[in-house]
């Protein structure tokens, strides 16, 4: 019966297509989705997007310290679903932490970070996590989930006092760690960075000209980001200690008629 | 009796795509090594970034793992700061193990397996290792991610390997060039020559520039350089 050619195994009718009087499973049918089908990493598909999410978090580093804002936007993809969304944390008199991304995954790390205060207090030897720690160990963390597969779908900014020196550290979902004078994540990445780097590379910078700059990026931001709001938090961390206020900005469209897009 | 789920093969469609997170990042960066008689040189940008961004102009990605080597390694930049934490905890617990620091062929081994190791997993890493072997000798040993490694006299890696690497055959190789003798390089050309290919690398990659961080291996210690790059 060589004429026939192979019958149990016949070439496809075309390209990427169904072989002819063959049988098959098809995507999205009982059998496909049969638990047996599913693997391991099936089981964290959760993961593979934020939910509630915040939007940028800048942070710049002055001549004796660092200032770090955040606006208190949850997002719900496209909706502004919280307005009442802290993300810029004291974590003890060295260290202010801020953070983007999503906001169960951030509380999830803020109750553990806020128990590992709470149990170094109880030693009671009088010594403070540094910044450089909190910023190594959250390096360990995020790595570690995301070689699980299951990212803590975050980007941090560590500010604090390091020895009497300011340090300003990032981290992102995948551990990506590095210390800069300027760090904004997100959509602050391109509109936030470059007013800060310019402020930071026109010489030393004070306190009152690094908060200036950084109102003034959360203004930028908040009129070009669609996940931005009017209401932020803004913490400087010194020497003398942790100050986080929460700041408002007042903003005027009444230019935007002139805006004409065609 | 043929099996519902086993036995048919999924007929793949285009459709609905399954969003899934990437685990790694391209950090972008490159190196240089160069060895010598007594010497080896080694250089690597200052620039980390991810896409059209940067996030720092300012990172070191040389590691000095011993008194005569020095690792340089770019890529996936959290996949480089696991291995080099991993591979500085190695160095030391060989060195509390036999009480001396281990040798740089040694140390390229380790390198190797420790790559290797993660096969199925890799670390993201474009590694150059160089340093001085147990003659004196400056060596360099080059890596893929999955721990394939080999000696060389001089190597570029990351992300602009493919533009440096053929000026260094030419330079250093002599490849395609007539009428040429081999003589050993000295420090000096070394040095210059890598602070070329850097000019040129950096005009052509995005992921090259703002500055270059050298270390000059010698028997009598390690020497610290900076080079400026443009910043565009």
């Amino acid at each position: 019966m060589a004429f026939m050619g192979d019958t149990m195994n016949p070439t496809p009718l075309w390209q990427n297509g169904p072989s002819p009087g063959a049988f098959y499973n098809f995507p999205g049918n009982a059998s496909t989705i049969a638990p047996s089908r599913h693997g391991v990493q099936d089981f964290t598909a959760h993961s593979a997007s934020p939910i509630t999410t915040t939007t940028t978090v800048i942070g710049v580093k002055f001549d004796k310290g660092c200032v770090i804002a955040g606006d208190t936007l949850g997002s719900y993809g496209s909706l502004a679903r919280f307005r009442d969304c802290p993300r810029v944390m004291k974590v003890n008199d060295l260290i202010l932490l801020g953070c983007g991304g999503d906001y169960a995954d951030f509380q999830y790390l803020k109750d553990i970070i806020q128990q590992k205060i709470i149990d170094e207090r109880c030693v009671g030897d009088g010594l403070q996590l540094k910044p450089r720690s909190l910023h190594c160990w959250l390096t360990r963390v995020l790595y570690n989930k995301r070689s699980k597969m299951d990212p803590l779908w975050n980007s941090y900014v560590v500010a604090g006092i390091q020895d009497g020196e300011p340090f300003l550290g990032a981290v992102d979902k995948l551990g990506t760690a590095y210390e800069d004078a300027v760090i904004s994540n997100g959509l602050g990445a391109y509109m936030a960075t470059p007013l800060l780097r310019d402020a930071v590379d026109k010489g030393p910078l004070d306190q009152e000209t690094a908060i200036a700059v950084v109102r003034k990026s959360m203004e930028v931001l908040f009129y070009r980001d669609a996940r931005a709001f009017q209401r932020y938090q803004l913490g400087v961390v010194t020497a003398e200690g942790i100050k986080i206020t929460d700041e408002e900005l007042k903003h005027d469209w009444s230019l935007a008629h002139m805006i004409q897009m065609k | 009796m043929l099996s519902v789920n086993e036995n048919f093969p999924e007929y793949a469609v285009p459709g609905a795509k399954q969003h899934r997170f990437e685990p790694y990042a391209d950090n972008g960066g490159s190196i240089v090594a160069i060895a010598g008689d007594d010497y080896a040189v080694i250089g690597a940008d200052t620039r980390l970034s991810t896409g059209f961004s940067i996030y720092t102009r300012d990172q070191k990605k040389l590691f000095k793992l011993s008194e005569s080597t020095v690792l340089g390694a770019t890529g996936c930049w959290c996949d480089t700061l696991t291995l080099t934490r991993l591979l500085q905890a190695r160095m030391q617990m060989y060195e509390h193990e036999h009480n001396k620091s281990m040798t740089t062929p040694a140390v390229a081994q380790m390198l190797s397996t420790m790559l290797y190791y993660k096969r199925f997993f890799p670390y993201y890493v474009s590694n150059v290792l160089a340093g001085l072997d147990s003659d004196g000798k400056g060596c360099v040993y080059s890596y893929d991610p999955i721990g394939h490694c080999a000696r060389h006299n001089f190597r570029a890696g990351g992300s602009a390997a493919a533009q440096l690497q053929p000026l260094l055959d030419n330079q250093i190789g002599l490849k395609n060039m007539q009428n040429v003798t081999e003589a050993p390089l000295p420090r000096e050309k070394a040095l210059a020559l890598l602070k070329d290919v850097f000019i040129s690398a950096a005009e052509r990659d995005i992921y090259t520039g703002d500055s270059i961080y050298i270390l000059i291996i010698t028997a009598s210690g390690i020497q610290e350089e900076k080079f400026e790059l443009r910043k565009d």
